[in-house]
């Protein structure tokens, strides 16, 4: 064995190569009182002490409130053939293998997870999966940088504001030009969203001409269950289609796991960040799988890398393809044709509120309420309802304002006694 | 392996190569020794037209089955034209290294400069020194 770890003279000489006196120095940037003060543990408890401990605490979760939230993940339907599939040991990884030829097995389910995305989204190629939906806005923002040799980021206003923070803490030292709006003048891209983060449906066709006449790309954030209803990225002739694909058989964690799906063209796949598993054959000519176009991943191409991206969201993707394999086309269709009828149902009976949405709507719509909306979400919790989102701490409404989703899942009794608690939570 | 490095032209300790084609315009690309360490070429990237290099600036890429590198411009100038046969036929690049597998042209190359740069029977020298 070669590898030796760094010794002390090495770390002096980094420290002394960068101007920084000791290790401790590096970690200034973080204020005093977020600072470890101690490592003053209570003893150690028995298995069994610690069993009773950790189910104490998971019972003071609300686990059974109907969920009525969304805002980029969304409670629907899980089948149980996908956490007895994926918690097989075969495919049990959360990271794409290092060895790929050594894991057919894993690079062809990586492999036909992109051939679905591709068919899901009308694009040319996805790559094997990245972390979530925000940090899929941002991977596909600094790939229309490489792209376009341009350093100004459009945001358009349908961009959910939680992946516009995302984006904007991972430019913050690239020098990059973060602007608001839809103009392409000058700019790599403009990031969209559909349906917006209040839930309004578009066409970006138009956007996408207006994008590719001035020199830009268009980035469209997209919700994968919507798309057994509306028109695909590839039909507007969006350039870098991503998402977050929780809604796909992953469910709804506090920090996730998610999964992060981006598909492009052909012509812009040379810039595209992550891992990407294609087919081939061996040399007795039989079917193989492949991890390719490695040339623009970090193990290869070091610090001109399109990503320090070297992993992918494996066992996530797994998730969304066997979801995908078991609902089918029809089930797919069938699936937002519920989410859609039902969102449109609850909200007939929300009379009492005003939909804020300027055009129609897929499963989610913002309500404006006579009241406050984050008392009114914790009225209707005391009778087993997650009302929704209150928009205006994330800045993206006012204090009166909820954005509420609903998914395949929700029963029409749900869904009046839902309307029923709202409106005595709003208006009494 | 011996190989015959064109006379016409002038080479980099990077191994990449310059030579004038003529109405004060030189071609670039790589050298056969190049081409040989990296293998089968998959794909070149190329600058943009009009793009003003530095000498030594990092002009294009060149991806192999076996690696990455970056190309660097031999001497200064400003892209007058680019290869854009190499990328459908990338494998130009293994087959006529010198001829055929050109990357880019440069305008407004200084001579003083060009002149600077490697003989044939120097960096042929150079190869072999470092070859051991």
């Amino acid at each position: 064995m070669t590898w030796i770890p760094t010794t002390n003279e090495e770390r002096d000489e980094m420290l002394a190569a960068i101007g920084v006196a000791s290790i401790d120095e590096l970690f200034d940037v973080i204020p005093p009182d977020l600072r470890l003060k101690s490592w003053d543990l209570p003893e150690g408890l028995s298995e069994m002490a610690v069993k009773r401990l950790v189910a104490e605490m998971g019972n003071r979760n609300c686990g059974s409130l109907v969920s009525y939230a969304g805002g980029g993940v969304y409670d629907h339907f899980i089948p149980a053939a996908v956490d007895a599939l994926t918690s097989r040991g075969e495919f049990y990884t959360a990271y794409t293998p290092y060895q790929p030829e050594c894991a057919q097995g894993t690079l062809q389910s990586i492999y036909e997870y992109q051939s679905a995305i591709v068919r899901l989204t009308g694009m040319d190629f996805a790559n094997a999966s990245l972390y979530e939906g925000g940090t899929a806005v941002f991977e596909a923002a600094a790939m229309a940088v490489r792209l376009t040799n341009r350093q100004r980021v459009v945001i358009h206003e349908s961009l959910n504001p939680v992946y516009r923070q995302v984006v904007e803490t991972h430019t913050a030292h690239l020098g990059l030009d973060i602007a608001s709006g839809d103009d392409p003048t000058g700019a790599a891209c403009v990031i969209v969203q559909n349906p917006s983060f209040l839930g309004t449906v578009r066409d970006f066709t138009a956007l996408a001409e207006r994008c590719h006449a001035a020199g830009a790309l268009l980035v469209l954030s997209f919700y994968p269950t919507s798309l057994g209803l509306l028109k695909t990225p590839g039909e507007m002739g969006v350039d870098i289609a991503v998402a977050e694909g929780q809604c796909l058989g992953i469910p709804l964690g506090f920090g996730g796991p998610y999964l992060g799906i981006l598909a492009t063209r052909k012509e812009h796949i040379r810039k595209m960040p992550g891992r990407l598993a294609a087919e081939t054959a061996d040399a007795q000519g039989r079917r193989g799988f492949v991890l390719t176009l490695q040339a623009r991943e970090q193990h290869i191409r070091r610090e001109k890398a399109m990503s320090n991206i070297c992993s992918n969201e494996a066992l996530m993707a797994l998730r969304s393809l066997i979801y995908l394999c078991l609902m089918g086309k029809d089930g797919f269709l069938e699936v937002a044709r519920h989410c859609h009828a039902k969102a449109e149902y609850l909200k007939s009976k929300l009379d009492f509120g005003t939909v804020l949405n300027d055009g129609p709507t897929f499963n989610e719509f913002a309500l404006r309420l006579p009241r406050n909306a984050e008392e009114v979400a914790k009225r209707v919790m005391d009778q087993g309802y997650f009302a929704g989102l209150p928009l205006a701490p994330l800045g993206a409404g006012e204090e009166t304002d909820l954005l509420i989703a609903v998914t395949e899942k929700r029963t029409r009794e749900d869904l009046d006694g839902f309307a029923q608690a709202l409106r005595e939570a709003a208006c009494n | 392996m011996q190989t015959d490095y064109p006379k016409e032209l002038r080479y980099t300790e990077e191994h990449e190569w310059v030579g004038p084609v003529g109405g004060g315009i030189y071609a670039v690309g790589i050298t056969a020794h190049a081409a040989e360490q990296l293998g089968d070429v998959t794909y070149v990237e190329l600058p943009e037209v009009g793009r003003a290099l530095a000498r030594g600036e990092a002009a294009a890429a060149v991806e192999s089955v076996k690696a990455a590198s970056d190309v660097y411009a031999p001497v200064a100038g400003k892209v007058a034209e680019i290869n854009g046969a190499l990328e459908s036929a990338p494998e130009m690049v293994n087959r006529d290294p010198h001829g055929e597998g050109w990357f880019f042209r440069l305008s407004g190359v200084s001579a003083q400069e060009f002149e600077s740069l490697m003989t044939a029977e120097q960096y042929a020298a150079f190869v072999q020194e470092h070859e051991g």
